[in-house]
């Protein structure tokens, strides 16, 4: 077998994947029998040959994937180029704090105290694709921040897939944890550089302390032949605030398992989206928070404009505890329709066990306004200006809260880019 | 006020309420369920089990055509080939089907007896239910079509409704007189292989309404039917087929309650409107089959599948008070394949004690300019689930389609769950969808205020139960709302904690 020539069998997490690549064994690629994947089919990923480990490494110059980045600021990089570390474009850390790779951390003995106790910890055993990854992962990026710690500037997390193979999967494994009343930014992309398929099948797992802070900006704007399945686990403890935004514009296929669970009380957990797709693009946010602690705040709001022959699927799950009283879990999923081939489905869950709670979903289906749009032509805004205004305005929620003022600008281009327009001022 | 007053008051309050709190669950949880008795009726019963042979001896029994006999044969290869569907959320003993008996009459019945012909003891049990068939029949101006166990029993009014042209009859008749519109709607809407409890019904039915209104006629009364389980060990399997031809009116109303069992029963019918071009159906329905004692011993297998067909221009509206059974699983759902088209679902479900319902619609949007509004309540107490499971799917070709959906649930007491399962798929840009839905639980400060004002907590949780289900209880007709609201009161007496 390909996988034991290539990993070290020796090593102090190789049950763990043992474990995983039986579970894989048993289960197989999810189907859409399986009711998380009713909307959603793999098949036409499972037609591709896809090499799992690529055969040579392959050199990225800094100025060809300048834009990828946000250099306006200054950040840590950590950088992949077909699932191999490239030093030359990245910039860790260990001062104060540990920014640097999932390799080193599970075989250097300084880091062994953390991996044994976090990692593989929140990540389901029992999910196909998890294991998956659990099984080949090799690389990813390691982010231990300690108590009462903030790292110096946002952290970017890029992964590269330069085409030399026909068809690569990559399975990235982060580990993040945050301890007590420390913070971090980090902002994660994906990106295909030639129009070769690939195939990202990423776990994450955050594991926020308590009062611990942390942003994730999930920006998906890949190639057309890049598909992305992007597993993410939250384990949150008391007062910890999460956030998560997703920005999903490319990709062929897209599917965000974002999965909370709130392992305290006063945790504050957030998700945001927006997703623009057109063509023949397929975007599933699959997202489940488990309050199972009181007094706990979970908020989700998605925003989905759907053009060509996309399609949108938003399945949303809330589930409350017998013991998570006084818990507040809100959830919005607005979309808006542009062409008669798209289509949305959308699934708000709620599973609730406990009787003092404030919970609620709710799930729109819409187009743009008629009446607005035609203020706005009155007032000598053309058409497809005055369309893309409104659709700002629809996202603008969920963009008001991303915390870092470049990336913000730089999702506001890519919105303008994505609606074809330039409005000639930011948001 | 003084300070000592309001001390007083305070703490006066405080006892009051947790007085209330232990007192009333504890009356809630032996209260028995208060139409839990058994009338005695020599029945004719089939053995137990079921294979082809039960199947035909059932058709024969019912002096059934040739045609009817193979369409139940059929569906019931089909159940054979089919497996009890699990994706449900409610946790139940799977019944053996192979224990029940399919047939069941009451020996008295005669469908040529008039009402004075009708056994003494049948009637007893009526007037211990509260339904006079002859009271409603001057009273209430509603023709009773009266089903105990499966055979129909009386029927009234048939005679001010034959005028009108409006057939109105069990459907065992009615596949003998009118073979043709039986033979041209039966499984239309709901085909033998829809679902497992479906291919079961329509093997085994024995018996239920059948109804046929004819072109532009506007029926003058409401349409009843009063649903009894008796016979241990029966399970019932009605079949409802009703029709409204082009620009006709009908409001139909469907009612049940059961007598106290240990063993659980098994409920599965099969209900198919057909409201043609302009056609209007109101369907209403008080569901309250034994759900058990307290104890989640005993209790009806509610598994009903319930199904309206709209062409053009047409409405149906279901609504329906659920407030029996230890096991629901009903999804009244609305094909709008006419163009502008209505459908509508307005319902409330309550469970208490170990009741699980997993309830809900289905709006399937096929015409242009079709709307539908979705209204669901659900109010759960002691430890029951109530599940809210929806489906509103607007096809490529619907443009203009609408739709509202509102799912609220009532928490009472930190052991029962709610859940929404809502499926939102919008296959045209025109379409416009909103979908809502809240948990909360009963406002300690709305029970306080009612309380300040003199209103007890028992009342005061009436009151606010009234006002949350106020919405779906309106659409009901007025001799059904009433019945309604007292069965509210009664199935969530004292449950706040």
């Amino acid at each position: 077998m390909a996988f034991e020539n290539n990993v070290d069998v020796e090593h102090p997490v190789h049950d763990v994947r043992m474990a995983a690549i039986k579970n894989f064994e048993e289960k197989g690629f999810p189907s859409k029998k399986e009711e998380a994947w009713k909307y959603t089919s793999l098949n036409s990923l499972q037609k591709i040959d896809f090499s799992i480990f690529p055969k040579e490494q392959n050199a990225l110059e800094y100025k060809d994937v300048k834009r990828y980045f946000i250099h306006e600021i200054d950040t840590y990089k950590i950088v992949f180029v077909d699932g191999i570390y490239s030093s030359y474009l990245s910039e860790t850390t260990h001062d104060g704090v540990d920014i640097c790779l999932m390799s080193a951390a599970l075989t250097k003995p300084m880091y062994k105290q953390i991996i044994d106790v976090y990692f593989n910890k929140i990540a389901s055993k029992d999910e196909s694709l998890t294991t998956l990854n659990t099984a080949f992962s090799r690389e990813g990026a390691y982010i231990y921040i300690p108590k009462n710690k903030m790292p110096k500037k946002p952290i970017e997390i890029l992964h590269f897939s330069t085409g030399n193979e026909a068809s690569l999967l990559l399975q990235p494994r982060n580990l993040i944890v945050v301890e007590e009343n420390a913070e971090v930014q980090i902002i994660e992309r994906h990106q295909s550089l030639t129009s070769n398929d690939t195939l990202t099948n990423a776990v994450t797992e955050i594991f926020a302390a308590k009062s611990a802070i942390v942003d994730f900006y999930k920006i998906q704007n890949d190639a057309a032949t890049a598909s992305l399945i992007d597993n993410t686990y939250v384990d949150q403890k008391d007062k910890s605030v999460v956030n998560v935004h997703t920005f999903s514009f490319g990709g062929k296929l897209t599917r965000n398992n974002l999965n909370f669970y709130q392992n305290g009380e006063y945790i504050d957990s957030t998700m945001n989206g927006v997703t623009i797709l057109g063509e023949k693009q397929h975007v599933d946010h699959y997202t489940l928070v488990h309050h199972m602690q009181p007094n706990c705040e979970s908020h989700q709001d998605y925003k989905g404009i759907y053009s060509d022959s996309s399609t949108g699927v938003f399945n949303g799950k809330i589930i409350v505890d017998k013991i998570a009283q006084k818990t507040n879990a809100f959830q919005k999923n607005n979309n808006i329709l542009i062409s008669d081939k798209a289509s949305i489905n959308s699934k708000p869950q709620l599973e609730i066990f406990a009787d003092d709670v404030k919970c609620s979903h709710g799930c729109t289906i819409g187009q743009l306004d008629e009446d607005a749009l035609f203020y706005l032509q009155s007032r000598g805004i053309p058409k497809k200006e005055a369309r893309a205004l409104l659709m700002y305005a629809f996202a603008n929620n969920v963009l008001s809260t991303v915390r870092i003022p470049e990336l913000k600008a730089r999702i506001n281009k890519l919105i303008a880019k994505k609606l074809g327009v330039n409005l000639g001022f930011d948001l | 006020m003084s300070k000592f007053l309001t001390h007083f008051l305070f703490t006066y309050y405080i006892e009051y309420m947790a007085y209330t709190e232990e007192e009333l669950k504890k009356e809630l949880e032996t209260k028995e369920y208060e139409y839990g008795f058994y009338t005695d009726i020599e029945s004719d019963t089939f053995p137990v089990g079921l294979n082809e042979e039960i199947v035909i001896a059932i058709s024969k029994k019912k002096e059934e055509p040739e045609w009817m006999t193979q369409w139940r044969l059929e569906a019931f290869r089909i159940w054979e080939s089919m497996e009890e569907p699990t994706w449900a959320n409610v946790h139940y003993e799977k019944p053996d089907f192979q224990k029940i008996s399919y047939y069941s009459a009451p020996k008295s019945a005669d469908p040529n007896k008039t009402l004075d012909d009708v056994d003494p003891d049948l009637l007893e049990m009526y007037r211990k239910l509260g339904i006079s068939v002859d009271e409603q029949k001057k009273l209430q101006n509603v023709a009773v079509d009266i089903v105990v166990d499966s055979v129909s029993v009386a029927t009234t009014f048939k005679k001010t409704l034959a005028e009108k042209g409006i057939i109105f009859m069990p459907i065992s008749e009615a596949i003998k007189e009118h073979p043709e519109l039986v033979k041209k709607y039966i499984g239309s809407v709901v085909p033998q292989k829809d679902n497992f409890y479906a291919a079961l019904n329509s093997a085994v039915f024995t018996d239920g309404s059948f109804c046929y209104i004819p072109k532009g006629v506007r029926c003058p009364m409401e349409l009843s039917t009063y649903f009894r389980i008796n016979q241990a060990g029966t399970g019932q399997f009605e079949r409802t087929l009703l029709i409204a031809d082009e620009d006709s009116y009908v409001s139909y109303l469907e009612g049940c309650t059961a007598p106290s069992r240990d063993e659980n029963q098994l409920h599965a019918a099969v209900v198919e409107l057909i409201a043609l071009d302009g056609a209007e159906i109101k369907y209403s329905t008080v569901q309250n089959w034994f759900p058990g004692n307290s104890e989640g011993k005993g209790g009806v297998f509610n598994f009903v599948t319930k199904r309206a067909i709209c062409e053009k221009n047409a409405k149906v509206s279901w609504t329906q008070v659920e407030t029996g059974s230890a096991v629901t699983w009903k999804y009244p759902s609305c094909i709008l394949k006419g163009d502008n088209s209505i459908g509508e679902f307005y319902s409330i479900a309550v469970t208490n004690n170990y009741q699980q319902a997993d309830t809900g619609t289905k709006m399937i949007h096929l015409g242009k300019n079709t709307k539908s509004t979705i209204i669901s309540k659900g109010i759960s107490a002691g430890k029951s689930q109530n599940s809210y499971r929806g489906l509103v799917q607007i096809n490529s070709r619907a443009d203009g389609a609408r739709n509202f959906s509102q799912c609220d649930s009532l928490l009472m007491g930190n052991e029962c769950g709610a859940h929404t399962f809502p499926y939102i798929e919008a296959k045209n840009k025109t379409a416009m969808i909103e979908h809502e839905a809240t948990t909360s639980k009963i406002g300690e400060d709305q029970i306080f205020y009612c309380n300040q004002r003199g209103i007890d907590t028992e009342k005061a949780i009436a009151l606010i139960v009234n006002g949350f289900s106020k919405e779906v209880l309106n659409k009901l007709p007025m001799e059904f709302a009433v019945e309604a609201q007292k069965l509210l009161e009664i199935s969530l007496e004292g449950s706040v904690g």
